[in-house]
């Protein structure tokens, strides 16, 4: 058996788990506030009902393990991870969905490997994983922004979320979608002749993506994680996107810009991908970390099966960040670099 | 051609991966995967088989079976050829270089038998591919093989020290990782 070694000194931080949980819920609100804008009271409904569940489940997973749910519950931590993935699910989804996924992210993701801090995958997308996978129906009809179609009320909200069947609301394509199986059609023209494209990117993903992004920002200046991670994934989805970009022919993957404002660019990059547990520990993992979740969101969301590639870029590099990690150990202090210090 | 070619390669890593998707040679992906070192030993073992095993038995296939009209005795001679072939380079490795043996010779004997290994001699024979595209699909199994199993390896070291729940400990937890790393790799479909 052999443990990582990070080496002193040992930096630390004046806040503490609750307060950094704290401080990425509160990062999370212009985001929020944005989708429910534009595709009304949908996800804030998720978030209620799914934040509800998961402090239940989160309590009866901690009884079942003798541990204190006093104590542990208080840290917020189920929180974040059931907002997070309630964003990351469509508005005006079932009941069931939202209950699936949740079970999967706090039983699967987060328990069944010890709770909070020893979870390989981040439990968000892994709820969102196994969703995807179940019920891609489901998980792909997005309600139209405002200004394309109608907004519902709250009433037709809570009926949407505890009387599935009976609600019709009104769904599109997304941006992303529209993009993928464009055939024939110059960028531009695709731009301008489908009303779901914006001024840079998808009407509403535009905003709903520089309003984490702003989120995102205001984390890192409070130094709840590093610009590392972000940064690098930012810059390779950037990259790839401009290799593929292909000056906006019909085959072309879309420009920079837009990959950077669509779909789930910004809230991955600054509120997944900075998760402490499951992402890599050193800066120089981080910047590696980022940088391949950068290709592969490129390379799924271009080329994939799925609406989004967020959740399984960010899975699979999950599952490398421990060989990361082991490559990329920081050097003891005072030490220079020498071939024995990897065993 | 060459596009081709290296789309089968990236195509058999991660697209079809034998292990995340495939589900071929979970044996060796369990029972080798507790330390990062003996995962790296296996992996070069078994991309040394693989690739091997892919080869003999198209040309086994090719120049033997087919000319003779016995191709409904495949599944069995492909299991003489390779068994046969390996266990001599054992044997030869052994003579002339006790230190590649040293790497490599604990793991040969055990990944002979595996169904990833007769997995790719048949999956060639079935989806018709000639003597380049066998020796890609073999060496393209063996690198997926060895990526998932190295990097499922430094997790388990990562996992022996996580609190997991006394009924979840040991394989159990083993398993559900690596059933979510196949969810993972599900994102790959459609990729190529």
């Amino acid at each position: 058996m052999s443990f990582l070694r990070i080496t002193s000194p040992h930096g630390h931080s004046p806040l503490d788990t609750a307060q950094v949980m704290q401080a990425v819920l509160l990062a999370t609100l212009p985001g929020i506030a944005v989708l429910t804008w534009f595709f009304g009271p949908g996800t804030l409904l998720n978030i209620v009902f799914g934040g509800v569940l998961a402090l239940a489940l989160e309590a009866i997973a901690l009884r079942l393990r003798d541990r204190d749910p006093q104590r542990q519950l208080k840290d917020y931590s189920v929180l974040v991870t059931s907002t997070l993935l309630c964003i990351a699910l469509p508005p005006y989804a079932p009941w069931w969905l939202i209950a699936t996924g949740i079970l999967s992210a706090v039983i699967l993701g987060k328990h069944v490997f010890g709770g909070l801090g020893y979870n390989p995958f981040n439990p968000a997308m892994v709820g969102y994983v196994v969703l995807l996978i179940s019920f891609p129906l489901q998980m792909s009809s997005w309600q139209a922004p405002r200004g394309l179609g109608e907004i519902p009320g709250v009433t037709e909200s809570l009926t949407a979320l505890f009387v599935p069947a009976s609600y019709d609301g009104v769904t599109m394509a997304t941006p992303l979608d529209l993009l993928r199986q464009n055939k024939g059609l110059l960028l531009d023209d695709l731009f301008s002749s489908t009303p779901q494209f914006g001024q840079w990117a998808g009407v509403g993903w535009e905003w709903v993506n520089i309003a984490f992004l702003a989120g995102g920002v205001w984390l890192i200046y409070r130094g709840i994680f590093t610009w590392h991670a972000p940064l690098a994934m930012l810059i390779t989805l950037g990259l790839c996107a401009a290799i593929g970009f292909d000056s906006g022919s019909s085959e072309s993957g879309g420009s920079p810009l837009f990959h950077w404002l669509s779909g789930a660019t910004m809230f991955g990059a600054f509120f997944i991908i900075t998760d402490p547990v499951s992402g890599a520990t050193s800066n120089r993992g981080r910047l590696i970390f980022g940088a391949l979740v950068g290709v592969l969101l490129y390379l799924i969301r271009v080329a994939g099966n799925y609406p989004d590639a967020l959740a399984f870029a960010v899975l699979i590099l999950n599952f490398a960040a421990p060989f990361i990690d082991q490559y990329t150990q920081p050097v003891t202090y005072g030490h220079k670099p020498t071939k024995e210090d990897d065993e | 051609m060459l596009a081709d070619y290296a789309l089968l390669l990236a195509g058999t890593v991660l697209v079809n991966n034998f292990v995340l998707v495939q589900f071929l040679g979970l044996c060796p992906f369990m029972g080798v995967s507790n330390k990062l070192e003996t995962a790296m030993g296996m992996s070069a073992a078994t991309t040394f088989v693989l690739t091997l095993a892919s080869v003999c038995s198209y040309l086994t296939y090719t120049w033997l079976l087919v000319p003779l009209d016995l191709t409904y005795l495949r599944t069995i001679s492909f299991i003489l050829v390779i068994a046969v072939v390996v266990q001599f380079t054992e044997m030869v490795v052994r003579k002339s270089s006790p230190l590649l043996h040293r790497v490599l010779g604990v793991y040969l004997p055990l990944i002979t038998t595996n169904c990833a290994v007769l997995g790719v001699a048949l999956l060639n024979i079935n989806q018709a591919h000639n003597f380049t595209q066998s020796l890609l699909y073999g060496f393209g199994a063996a690198v997926g093989f060895s990526l998932v199993l190295v990097l499922f390896a430094a997790m388990r070291e990562r996992l022996t020290v996580a609190d997991v729940p006394e009924p979840f400990q040991g394989a159990a937890i083993g398993m559900i990782t690596a059933g979510l790393a196949s969810l993972a790799f599900m994102g790959f479909a459609g990729l190529v």
